[in-house]
């Protein structure tokens, strides 16, 4: 486990690129914000609005992390930083790891600039705990975050990379769309049944099957000469 | 007399890229602390054969072993004591020159003074400018700078004068004296085996991926061709 402590010396690295860089992050948000306002304008009635809030939110954070994903590995391309980091002696999974934590943060990040123009947008009412609220988005972004890593380091080098990742990210993540935007959803409408925390744990057998075992695949692609 | 394991060994080293051979049975040797030059046209594998020495390719027949070690199966831990230095400086663009030393020294678990890093490569003023606005003989020297994060033991150098004005080869130059004066081993590529012999006593010249002449750099001007 010596490779742990290299974890955040790589998330220092990643999260400095990004803020070298902030433009990637505010082109995220409006990005996420174009799609909200198209979605918002093109429903009937603000019942509907807010009925389709949780699923918009959501949509919304999944097109941003194709985009932060893709944007992540193409960094390492510039300079041949990739192979760069192969060569230093930094153990694959600390990278993994390190780019991981970061995507999820700056997936976070997003979400913490969305979430209040879902709000003013779409009227939810937020029945249940806005706590709650947090934890889906925090388990949600992991658990797009950790394939989506894998998934970035195997395209990025191919050709169009930037149409193959979403093609093959997206069937990978639809049980996390669904679980998250189910489970936002029931919270802004009121958890009559009990089932938020349902969703959740779904998602938290996601983010620990992936989390484990994504890291080991991504030891596989990087370092095979 | 030498170990025979000391240095760098290279043995019926052979790599291919889809069917295309690149490299076909290269053996050569490289005694500790001394160096090699590596003449060849462009496309005859010199930097193929750097890329496998620095474990970022797997030979797919033959191999290497520096100081006795198998280079391939032992990557992991030969990589602390491994620098390339290639046309891809592997730099971040968005950050300074200090941050991306610090970043790569950090991340490595190297204790470099950063600083005196800068100076020695002569871009001590310029560290917290972003790369992005460096020129590529900077870029250059900062990519020497963090080859020397490492404080490699076997030093890997694609073309290392290329890009550079007289005063960053002359620099250059300082900086390769050190680094073999504290017993580094090391493989030089270059066009202009004037400039290589001075720290190679030795050279080998590749064509289509087979070694195809060795002898003493001295002897290099004659048998280099269109290297």
């Amino acid at each position: 486990m010596s490779w742990l402590w290299q974890v955040p010396a790589v998330v220092a690295k990643e999260l400095l690129v990004e803020w070298r860089e902030r433009s990637r992050v505010s082109g995220l948000f409006f990005y996420s914000f174009a799609l909200l306002l198209m979605v918002a304008f093109a429903m009937p009635n603000t019942k509907m609005l807010a009925d389709i809030a949780g699923g918009a939110l959501w949509l919304g954070l999944l097109l941003a992390s194709t985009r932060s994903l893709d944007q992540s590995f193409k960094v390492e391309l510039e300079n041949g930083a990739l192979e760069g980091l192969v060569l230093w002696p930094v153990d694959p999974l600390a990278l993994y790891y390190g780019k991981a934590i970061a995507n999820t943060l700056v997936l976070l990040l997003v979400a913490a600039a969305i979430v209040p123009l879902v709000i003013v947008l779409y009227h939810p009412e937020i029945k249940g705990d806005p706590w709650q609220l947090v934890g889906i988005l925090v388990l949600g972004s992991a658990a797009l975050a950790a394939p989506g890593t894998l998934v970035a380091a195997l395209t990025v080098q191919a050709r169009g990379s930037s149409a193959l990742l979403p093609m093959l990210l997206f069937p990978l993540v639809v049980p996390v769309v669904l679980a998250s935007a189910r489970a936002t959803m029931l919270l802004f409408d009121g958890d009559l049944m009990g089932q938020v925390d349902d969703w959740m744990m779904l998602l938290l057998a996601f983010d620990l099957v992936h989390w484990s075992l994504d890291g080991l695949l991504f030891t596989r692609i990087v370092d095979e000469g | 007399m030498t170990d025979p394991s000391s240095g760098l060994v290279v043995r019926s080293l052979s790599r291919r890229f889809g069917r295309r051979w690149v490299l076909a049975r290269v053996s050569l040797e490289v005694p500790r602390g001394s160096a090699l030059m590596l003449l060849g046209p462009n496309g005859s594998g010199k930097t193929t054969l750097l890329r496998c020495l620095a474990t970022a390719l797997k030979p797919h027949d033959g191999g290497a072993t520096f100081d006795g070690v198998p280079l391939w199966p032992e990557r992991h831990t030969l990589r602390r004591d491994i620098a390339l230095l290639s046309h891809a400086t592997a730099l971040y663009d968005d950050l300074s020159a200090r941050e991306n030393l610090s970043a790569w020294a950090r991340m490595g678990a190297y204790d470099a003074d950063v600083d005196a890093l800068l100076a020695r490569v002569g871009l001590a003023d310029t560290g917290a400018r972003p790369t992005r606005d460096f020129s590529a003989g900077m870029k250059r020297r900062l990519a020497l700078a963090k080859a020397l994060v490492k404080t490699p033991r076997l030093l890997l150098l694609d073309e290392p004068f290329s890009a550079l004005d007289p005063h960053g080869r002359a620099l250059m130059g300082d900086v390769i004296d050190e680094i073999l004066d504290r017993g580094a081993t090391m493989v030089l590529t270059t066009h202009h085996p004037g400039l290589g012999a001075r720290f190679c006593p030795q050279a080998v010249r590749l064509t289509d991926g087979q070694v195809t002449w060795r002898g003493p750099s001295s002897e290099a001007q004659v048998h280099a061709g269109d290297a």
